[in-house]
């Protein structure tokens, strides 16, 4: 990602969380909205273990993280899409240690005046997520632990992001 | 100068650690010139660091490239490309 000019960055809220434990996606929605009558829509992303990658049985997923460079890595990720689009507020919680098939792994909620504005910023934060934020995960199966190969199509869903925001969005508001 | 380095994922592993502290010999100035000095320990360190392995630097907690100077007390992390979300 390019480096935004500081004075840009609109007075949205933002809250990141690295934890062991599930999260209420409720009680994440009303924290982020509580006081805000402006928030006209609020997309929320949640990811979740599947049982299955590639072709072997996933048993189990582990997750590590550098301690410090994520909370400051999802926080920059935040900050650069509340420069792309208008935005009220985001919170991401990514969860690290041992994950079982059909837990929830991380949460994207992304408040804004508009629709629009909601959703994309969403997938913007997922595919930077995806791309910028230092977790790695290990996956075990019936044969073992593994840890899981970065994917090049991940990369080329974060690089999009230039060309489509350049071409169709300032940071104006839209709808 | 006094470096902090920090391993993750499979490089943890595969170093057999998490974290050091390293005294640079005098010349090497640039994360380049950190990478070069590790892979020089030979074994599992050029394995994943002078061969065909990608993998990402980040200094003082940001994503860097092999041209980004080092200082005095720096804290480089050396891991593979990320895989959350």
């Amino acid at each position: 990602m390019e480096t935004l000019p500081q004075a840009t960055i609109p007075s949205a809220r933002f809250h990141v969380a690295v934890q062991a434990e599930d999260f209420d996606l409720q009680a994440e929605m009303r924290t982020l909205s509580a006081g805000d009558r402006g928030i006209g829509a609020i997309t929320s992303f949640v990811g979740l273990v599947r049982d299955l990658n590639l072709a072997d049985d996933v048993v189990a997923m582990e997750l590590e993280h550098y301690p410090g460079m994520t909370e400051k890595a999802l926080i920059r990720i935040a900050e650069e899409a509340a420069v792309r689009w208008p935005l009220h507020g985001v919170s991401i919680i990514h969860r690290v240690g041992k994950l079982y098939p059909g837990d929830a792994i991380v949460l994207v909620l992304v408040a804004s005046a508009h629709r629009h504005a909601a959703f994309e910023a969403n997938a913007f934060i997922m595919d930077f997520l995806k791309t910028r934020a230092p977790f790695w995960k290990k996956e075990w199966t019936p044969e073992g632990p593994r840890w899981v190969d970065a994917r090049e199509t991940d990369y080329s869903a974060a690089a999009r992001w230039h060309k489509v925001v350049s071409e169709q969005y300032g940071n104006d508001e839209h709808d | 100068m006094q470096v902090t380095l920090l391993y993750f994922a499979r490089l943890r592993e595969r170093f057999g650690m998490a974290e050091e502290q390293l005294s640079l010999p005098e010349g090497i100035q640039t994360v380049a010139g950190l990478i070069a000095h590790l892979a020089a320990r030979g074994d599992v360190w050029a394995e994943e660091l002078a061969g065909e392995r990608v993998y990402r630097v980040a200094l003082d907690q940001e994503m860097a490239d092999f041209s980004a100077q080092l200082h005095h007390g720096a804290e480089v992390a050396v891991f593979p490309p990320v895989t959350g979300g």
